[in-house]
C-alpha cells in the first residue's frame, strides 16, 4: 500500500513538473521553473505563474476530485460502471454555464460561467437530495440522476437550439468538450473551496464503504447509518463534480475508469481506493492535458475529448478482460 | 441472561400487517430455529428485531444506538452478497468495522478475533484465496465467519443452510448449536424442519405474522401444525438422533 502511494505521488510530482515546462511558448524546463520561483514581473514569471501554474493545479485538482468520487459512488453503489455523473450534478452544472454563455453573462461578467455553473450544480444537488436524501434508496438515488441528466441535456440542447447566433451555438459547444486551457488562478479559488469541502466529506466514508463490501443490510447490522452516508456521498460528489464542471467543463471517463483500473492494486478495499482513485485521476489529467499540448499544440485540443479517447479503449479492454473472467 | 427482548412487535408494509404483535425473549446459551412458511415473517422479524425496518412495538436490540447494536448483534442476512474481489480475511476483517473509527488499521486485538472465525470455520486454508470466486458452501461459511469476527453474544441469521450441501447444512447448524453451548445466543431462520429440531435448543413457528407455537421442538413440531400451518403430510420418526421429519406431500 505503502509503495503504491509513494509510486503515484512520484508519478504525479513528475507530471505536474512536466505540465509546468510544456507549452507553446519555447522556454527550457530549468528555465521555466526558476521563472516560476523568481517572481520578478517579467513575461516569463507571467507566463509560468497566470497560465501554467494554474492549468497545472486544476488538473490536479479536477483529476483528483473525479477519481475520488468515482469510486466512492462506485464503493457505495456496489458497481465498477457506476460514476460521479450518475447523480446528474455535472449535467445540471453544466446547463448553467450553457445558459451564462448564451445570455452573454459568461463575456460580460467576469467568472459569470463558473458561478452560473456552481447555481447549476447546487438547483441540481437541491433536486437529488428533496427526491433521495434521506428516506430514499440506492435505487432512488440513481433514478433521480437519470432524470435529472435527462431534463438538464434537454435544456441545454434546446439552448442550443434557440441560440440566436452560430458563435454562440460554437462556443457552447467547445466548452462543453472540457478544457482547462486558459484558465487563470481566479479559477482555482473558485472551484477550491467546494473542492476541499467535498474531498472532507469523501473522504470520511471509507468505513461505510468497507461494510457496504457485504451489502446494504449487512452494514446497517455493522452500525452504519445508511441515510447519512447516502447524504454525504451526495453532497460530496455534488460539491467537487460541480466545482470540477464549473471550472473546466465535462471531462469524462476519469471518474468510471480510474478506479477501474486501481481496484486490483488495492485488493479492492473500497476505503482504500478512495485516495488511491484521488491520485490516479490526478495522474491520467494532468498526463491527458499534456497529451493535448504535445499531440495537436496549435489546434486546441480539448481535454475532455482525449479523457474519452483514452478512457473509452481502456474501458473496453477491461470489459473484455471481465468477460473472460466470468466465461 | 436476557439478550434479545421483543414486546408486542408489528411491521406494516403499504397497509399489509406483516407481523403483528409478536412478543419473545431470547436468553444466554439458547439457539432458537424461527421456522414457519414463505412470507410468515421469518426474515421481517429478525430485520425488525435488528431495527433495519421501521416497526412498531419495541425491540431491546432496535432501541440501542447503532454502534452499540453493532456490539451486540451480528446479522447474516440470507442473500450472500460479496461485492468486491477481496481475500477472505479482509471479508472477515469487515466484522471489526464496529471496534475500528474509519481509517484506523487493524489492532491485535482484532487479528486474533478473525483468525478465531476463521478457525471456528474451518477456513484457514482458504485465508488468502479470493472470496468472490469460491464456491456457494465456501462463501457461506466465510459469511458466518465474518459474523462470528464480530464477536457478538447475540448472532441472528437468515435461512444459513438455504443451497448448502447436506454436508456443510449439518456442519452449519452443528456450529450454530455449539456456539448456544459455548454462551452466545443464535437466532436461525430455516425450512428444513428435522435438521432445525435437531439442532435447535428451541423453536419459534410463524404463521401469517403471528407466533404459533414458541418452546422446545418436540412441544412445537407436531403432525398436526406440519397439516395445519405448512400444508403438508409428514412422515415423523423420533430417533436416537432427534426427531426426523419428511414431507410427503401436499394436503389440498
Amino acid at each position: 500500500m505503502e509503495r503504491l502511494a509513494i509510486g503515484m505521488i512520484a508519478v504525479a510530482l513528475a507530471l505536474f513538473l512536466a505540465a509546468l515546462t510544456i507549452g507553446p511558448a519555447a522556454i527550457g524546463p530549468g528555465e521555466s521553473l526558476r521563472a516560476l520561483i523568481a517572481g520578478d514581473a517579467g513575461p516569463l514569471t507571467l507566463v509560468m505563474r497566470e497560465i501554467r501554474l494554474p492549468r497545472a493545479i486544476l488538473a490536479v485538482m479536477v483529476g483528483a476530485s473525479l477519481g475520488l468520487a468515482g469510486a466512492a459512488m462506485q464503493g457505495y453503489l456496489r458497481n465498477p460502471l457506476a460514476e460521479p455523473g450518475l447523480i446528474g450534478i455535472s449535467g445540471t452544472a453544466a446547463l448553467g454555464a450553457v445558459i451564462s454563455i448564451q445570455t452573454g453573462l459568461a463575456a460580460s461578467v467576469a467568472l459569470g460561467l463558473p458561478a452560473m455553473a456552481l447555481v447549476g450544480a447546487l438547483v441540481g444537488v437541491a433536486l437529488v437530495v428533496a427526491l433521495a436524501g434521506s428516506r430514499g434508496s440506492s435505487l432512488t438515488m440513481i433514478l433521480a440522476g437519470i432524470a435529472i441528466s435527462a431534463l438538464a441535456a434537454a435544456l441545454t440542447s434546446l439552448v442550443l437550439n434557440l441560440s440566436p447566433n452560430p458563435f454562440a451555438a460554437n462556443e457552447i459547444v467547445f466548452w462543453m468538450m472540457g478544457s482547462i486551457a486558459d484558465r487563470s488562478m481566479t479559477h482555482v479559488w473558485i472551484a477550491l473551496p467546494f473542492m476541499a469541502l467535498g474531498w472532507m466529506i469523501l473522504a470520511t466514508l471509507g468505513r461505510g464503504l468497507d461494510a457496504l463490501t457485504l451489502g446494504e443490510d449487512a452494514a446497517g447490522a455493522m452500525g452504519i447509518d445508511l441515510a447519512r452516508l447516502r447524504l454525504k456521498l451526495i453532497v460530496g460528489t455534488a460539491s467537487v463534480v460541480g466545482a470540477a464542471t464549473s471550472v473546466a467543463g465535462a471531462i469524462g471517463f476519469v471518474g468510471l475508469v480510474v478506479p477501474h483500473i486501481l481496484r486490483p492494486f488495492v485488493d479492492a478495499q473500497p476505503s482504500r481506493l478512495l485516495w488511491a482513485s484521488a491520485m490516479g485521476g490526478a495522474i491520467m489529467v494532468l498526463a491527458a492535458d499534456i497529451a493535448v499540448r504535445l499531440i495537436l499544440p496549435d489546434r486546441d485540443l480539448k481535454l475532455g475529448v482525449v479523457t474519452a479517447l483514452v478512457g473509452a479503449p481502456l474501458f473496453l479492454h477491461l470489459i473484455y478482460k471481465t468477460r473472460r473472467q466470468l466465461a | 441472561m436476557t439478550l434479545l427482548s421483543v414486546e408486542q412487535l408489528s411491521v406494516s408494509l403499504r397497509d399489509r400487517h406483516v407481523l403483528k404483535n409478536i412478543t419473545f425473549a431470547v436468553g444466554t446459551g439458547e439457539c432458537v430455529g424461527l421456522l414457519g412458511p414463505n412470507g410468515a415473517g421469518k426474515t421481517t422479524l429478525m430485520r425488525a428485531a435488528l431495527g433495519l425496518i421501521p416497526h412498531e412495538g419495541s425491540s431491546s436490540i432496535a432501541s440501542m444506538d447503532p454502534a452499540e447494536r453493532a456490539r451486540t448483534a451480528a446479522w447474516i442476512p440470507q442473500t450472500r452478497e460479496i461485492a468486491w474481489p477481496v481475500t477472505v480475511e479482509r471479508l472477515v476483517m469487515l466484522g471489526r468495522i464496529p471496534y475500528m473509527a474509519g481509517g484506523q488499521r487493524p489492532k491485535v486485538d482484532d487479528h486474533e478475533n478473525v483468525d478465531a472465525a476463521l478457525a471456528a470455520m474451518e477456513l484457514d486454508g482458504l485465508r488468502n484465496r479470493t472470496a468472490t470466486r469460491l464456491s456457494g458452501g465456501e462463501q457461506a461459511r466465510v459469511l458466518i465467519a465474518r459474523a462470528l469476527a464480530q464477536d457478538t453474544p447475540l448472532i441472528l441469521a437468515d435461512e444459513p443452510v438455504a443451497g448448502l450441501d447436506p454436508a456443510h447444512q449439518i456442519s452449519t447448524m452443528q456450529k450454530f448449536a455449539g456456539l448456544a453451548r459455548a454462551g452466545r445466543s443464535v437466532i436461525v431462520s430455516a425450512h428444513d424442519l428435522g435438521l432445525a429440531a435437531r439442532h435447535c435448543t428451541r423453536l419459534i413457528l410463524l404463521s401469517g405474522g403471528s407466533i404459533a407455537a414458541d418452546g422446545p421442538p418436540d412441544e412445537v413440531l407436531t403432525i398436526e401444525r406440519m397439516a395445519e400451518i405448512f400444508g403438508v403430510r409428514a412422515f415423523f420418526q423420533d430417533t436416537e438422533d432427534g426427531p426426523v421429519f419428511q414431507p410427503l406431500e401436499v394436503i389440498q
